[in-house]
């Protein structure tokens, strides 16, 4: 009777758990119903608009976002790349109209140096630091554990 | 040596939290325009008024002009427009719309009820002059200056205090710039 009552409980932690991972995909991305030619443009337009920012709901790409603007660049990005145009086209398309801010990866440049490189120098002086503190403490407690008297026993000693 | 790098904790501590204490009053909306700076985009598309009647962007004369985004979907643009026909009213600037992603009939009657503040109103039914301007929402108001280059982009409503802090300034300098060439 125990152990049933037990597997109940975990079988009704398993479906808990089943039932939130559930709720969260109801939310999930937009789908559009746009034909492709070919399975390679299919894919360049799923990695553009992963890659593209939207310029309104900032914390979502193009591929993410339900708002209305980021379902009329998913358009431009479809009818950019019917038209042929490459991938660098239409990245530089967007950035010419929205600015750096649409390229959800930003470009390496002066602006952008501590962003990009400003947690690993962190990370880097954190363990500068840890190393240093290792290192120092065993000597600080030497020369602690000796007080003035026991220094001059020591030098008695070695006189001796 | 020893003092500082007992200290050097606190002074990071202290620099971060000042970068970060500054970043609570940026505004992540403001973003500036790609287009500051450049031309306003060439385009042709029919008057809001008129549909047999298209306008480019040589069509919008002064010295120094807003070009008004707004919809008739937009209620932050309800709210702006009695400020917009202040503004007019002035007679400082001239004052264009860009009637964005809507319908000619209600974009129409909206302008009859609360009155017209545009010198006209460029129909971009399917946003494409919008698109070409990085135009995200609306209200937005760009400023162009006599020459047709865009100099400002503001996102959001225009009331009072914005007019006074956002677009003078920029406005006087403008004129002051004009003069003198």
């Amino acid at each position: 009777m125990l152990t049933l009552i037990k597997n109940s409980k975990v079988l009704f932690s398993v479906f808990m758990l089943l039932a939130v991972f559930l709720l969260g995909s109801a939310q999930a991305s937009p789908v559009d119903t746009y034909e492709f030619s070919d399975k390679v443009t299919q894919k360049r337009y799923q990695e553009l608009t992963k890659e593209l920012r939207c310029p309104k709901c900032q914390n979502q790409n193009l591929a993410d976002s339900n708002s209305p603007i980021a379902a009329d660049l998913r358009r431009q990005v479809y009818n950019l790349l019917n038209e042929g145009k490459s991938d660098m086209e239409i990245m530089s398309y967007m950035v010419d109209r929205y600015g750096d801010f649409v390229l959800y990866r930003p470009k390496v440049n002066n602006t952008t140096y501590i962003l990009w490189f400003g947690p690993a120098i962190l990370l880097l002086l954190g363990v500068g630091v840890i190393i240093f503190i290792l290192r120092r403490k065993p000597h600080a407690k030497e020369k602690q554990a000796l007080s003035a008297d026991q220094q001059d026993k020591l030098k008695q000693i070695l006189k001796d | 040596m020893n003092k500082l790098i007992r200290l050097l904790p606190l002074i990071v501590c202290l620099a971060l939290g000042g970068v970060l204490y500054q970043g609570l009053f940026l505004n992540p909306q403001e973003l500036p325009s790609a287009l500051v700076g450049k031309k306003l985009p060439a385009f042709e598309l029919s008057t809001l008024r008129n549909a047999g009647k298209t306008v480019n962007a040589d069509d919008l004369k002064g010295k120094v002009k807003l070009l008004n985004v707004w919809a008739t979907w937009c209620p932050s643009c309800r709210y702006e427009h009695p400020y917009l026909l202040e503004i007019a009213k002035s007679e400082r600037v001239a004052v264009f719309g860009l009637n964005y992603k809507d319908e000619r009939g209600p974009a129409n009657q909206w302008l009859q009820q609360l009155g017209d503040p545009y010198v006209f109103s460029i129909f971009d039914q399917q946003g494409t002059l919008g698109l070409d301007l990085g135009v995200y929402g609306a209200p937005e108001t760009f400023v162009i200056d006599g020459d047709g280059v865009i100099r400002k982009r503001f996102a959001g409503v225009i009331d009072a205090r914005v007019w006074q802090s956002e677009f003078l300034p920029l406005i006087e300098q403008i004129e002051a710039e004009q003069q003198g060439s």
